[in-house]
């Protein structure tokens, strides 16, 4: 059994804890609407610049003289994964999930025998990710002194996966980000960005059009495809900031009501000894009395 | 009347501007281009310079790169660097320009960039006027 003066410590200590995770609570949803806001404007962008891509790979005809950029190497062997995650932690599930999901898919690559390369984005994915499979990282980014994620972020990303394409290094690359869906959902995602996936996209914009292009189809695509790229991995940066403050709110959120709880529970059992030690010093006082 | 048609400029962070327009021009990489209502369905891309936009009132926007799609009388300007010139900052121009310049000297490019850099300083030296 504590003695009072423990069980006062105790209280006020989580109560102090409590103050903290409060004020991250309240500091992460301040952020959220930031972020969301970010989020939700950047998505036309990226949709838009995936729809004209679409538009022009129909018009392409001849599949060999396509560029590598939309239809791949034309082989299988070698993978490229990026793992984007948050730099910050004390976001409950929000950074393990996108290494799970990540995880689960090296485990599936290396298994089937082929070659796996990764680049981390985001210091505590790169904690979680260097334990197992520290020797197949071979870059990894932070960003953890910029205070708003913008575009040229994404695009050093961008250019970084680009040129490793062009040095003949992957075949494939997928992206692994978690998918702000609202403020209490995140979907960890992976999407592969190399070859250009043309199947996921909503066949309901596909309205058939003979555009007119200017320059040809090819020089367009050689233009617009690294621009895609890092398009999409602002989008998927975009989306991780603001799940990564939805997930630290929730989180925190928790956090704060477990501490009301303990601080409650706590409180009784103080109370409870208190109150016992005080009937003991009546009875020794009664008994006392009585023997007299 | 329906002489007009709908305008969106959107670059990654934000939707910069959507409205019913006359006329639209573009600097569009093989030369200024005129887009007025029911062009053909189009897709191309831009180099610097300015995008002038004629509806009841006129507005410029200066860009550097960006991707262009027209069908359906929506004209669709993807583009991460467009400027309103309304307020486009003059020491900023200058700035831009200097930087520009002094990349005239780089080796490194291909003729593909050298093109779009003069242009870009064309543009600028015009804006700064």
């Amino acid at each position: 059994m504590p003695s009072l003066d423990d069980l006062k410590k105790r209280i006020k200590s989580v109560k102090s804890t409590q103050k903290i995770t409060k004020a991250m609570k309240m500091v992460a949803a301040a952020k959220l609407r930031k972020a969301q806001e970010s989020a939700e404007k950047g998505r036309p962008y990226s949709q838009k610049m995936q729809n004209i891509i679409l538009n022009l790979t129909k018009s392409i005809n001849d599949p060999h003289n396509a560029p590598r950029l939309l239809v791949g190497t034309g082989e299988d062997k070698k993978y490229l994964c990026v793992v984007l995650t948050a730099d910050r932690g004390l976001c409950g599930g929000f950074n393990s999930n996108i290494c799970k999901l990540a995880k689960t898919n090296f485990k599936k690559i290396l298994s089937e025998g082929k070659e796996l390369n990764i680049i981390t984005v985001g210091s505590k994915g790169h904690d979680q990710i260097k334990r197992e499979y520290g020797k197949y990282v071979i870059k990894k980014f932070s960003f953890k002194d910029k205070k708003n994620i913008s575009f040229n972020e994404a695009d050093e990303v961008g250019k970084e996966i680009i040129s490793l394409f062009n040095q003949n290094k992957f075949d494939k690359c997928i992206i692994f980000y978690n998918n702000f869906k609202n403020v209490i959902t995140q979907i960890p995602q992976a999407q592969q960005i190399i070859p250009a996936e043309t199947k996921n996209l909503k066949e309901g914009n596909n309205q058939n059009f003979s555009y007119e292009f200017e320059p040809e189809e090819d020089e367009i695509l050689e233009d617009l495809l690294p621009k895609n790229i890092s398009t999409q991995v602002f989008k998927a940066l975009l989306e991780n900031a603001a799940s990564e403050q939805g997930s630290r709110m929730t989180a925190m959120d928790n956090a704060t009501r477990n501490a009301g709880d303990l601080v409650d529970k706590l409180t009784i059992d103080y109370n409870r000894s208190r109150q016992a030690s005080i009937t003991k010093e009546l009875i020794e006082i009664i008994s006392g009395a009585e023997s007299l | 009347m329906t002489d007009m048609f709908t305008i969106e400029i959107i670059s990654p962070d934000q939707s910069i501007l959507k409205q019913e327009v006359d006329e639209v021009t573009i600097p569009s990489y093989e030369g200024q281009m005129g887009i007025l209502n029911n062009h053909i369905p189009l897709i191309t891309f831009l180099r610097p310079g300015i995008i002038t936009i004629k509806a009841k009132a006129e507005k410029k926007f200066y860009v550097e790169d960006g991707t262009v799609e027209f069908s359906n009388n929506n004209l669709l300007i993807l583009t991460s660097t467009a400027r309103d010139l309304a307020n486009f900052d003059k020491a900023l121009v200058n700035d831009l320009l200097k930087k520009t310049e002094s990349q005239l000297n780089n080796t490194n490019f291909t003729d593909k960039d050298r093109y779009k850099i003069s242009y870009k300083i064309e543009t600028l030296r015009e804006i700064s006027q």
